[in-house]
């Protein structure tokens, strides 16, 4: 019963959590603010799922094979979200309108490789007008 | 009563799926569609284990980790082409 009642709970945890996240994906204004929805909701979200599972079957196979996967995603996330938002800053996607601080304007050159600007060329401190990268 | 949750959660996941479909269809930048795959394939995770609890089958979960590691992959592979623009 106990059982029942904690897997039911946690399913219910990691679905708002990932109908959150693409809910987010599908409203956000722009891709470097949708892949905060899309990664950290999204991974909590199926780790819920994960543990519900874990809980419910209650053997230590299982178990340890749900870990497994909490794991593996908690460390793959955060570098596959690392990889896109380098790949679309690389290929010009614009920028909310209303975004205040670009920290890597003009440090990228032609070839898309990182120079070595100097220090204080990146930050535009911005009005409200806000600009967008090219 | 879990039958019952089941169905919920399931109902919910197919309807974040229809969102993040949308996004992927008209997403205006490559990237964005990038990020919909990625997310998709993690509703796919989590499809799979409430599928794995509905039917009391625990195997349904190494479809889990399998599902789990290619994704990571091809959103590698997509982020790592996308960044170079094409070139070797």
């Amino acid at each position: 019963m106990i059982t029942t009642v904690v897997t039911s709970a946690l399913m219910l945890f990691g679905a708002s959590f990932m109908f959150l996240a693409a809910l987010g994906v599908l409203r956000l204004p722009d891709i470097y603010i949708r892949m905060h929805a899309a990664t950290k909701s999204g991974t909590l979200g199926v780790s819920g799922m994960i543990l519900a599972s874990a809980v419910h079957f209650g053997e230590l196979g299982v178990t340890t094979r749900a870990v497994l996967i909490v794991v593996f995603l908690y460390l793959t996330a955060p570098v596959a979200a690392h990889f896109i938002g380098r790949a679309a800053y690389q290929t010009g996607a614009p920028m909310w309108d209303r975004s205040v601080v670009d920290e890597l304007r003009g440090r990228y050159n032609a070839k898309g490789a990182l120079d070595s600007a100097p220090e204080t060329s990146g930050v535009s401190s911005g009005s409200e007008g806000g600009d967008s990268s090219s | 009563m879990l039958p019952i949750v089941v169905n919920v959660v399931l109902g919910m996941l197919g309807l974040a799926l229809v969102l993040t479909c949308i996004r992927l269809l008209r997403g205006p930048s490559m990237a964005d569609r990038v990020v919909a795959l990625d997310l998709i394939s993690t509703l796919a995770v989590g499809m799979i284990c409430v599928y794995a609890i509905s039917t009391d089958q625990d195997v349904y979960l190494r479809d889990a980790i399998v599902l789990a590691v290619i994704a990571f992959l091809g959103t590698t592979a997509f982020a790592n082409y996308l960044g170079k623009g094409g070139q070797p």
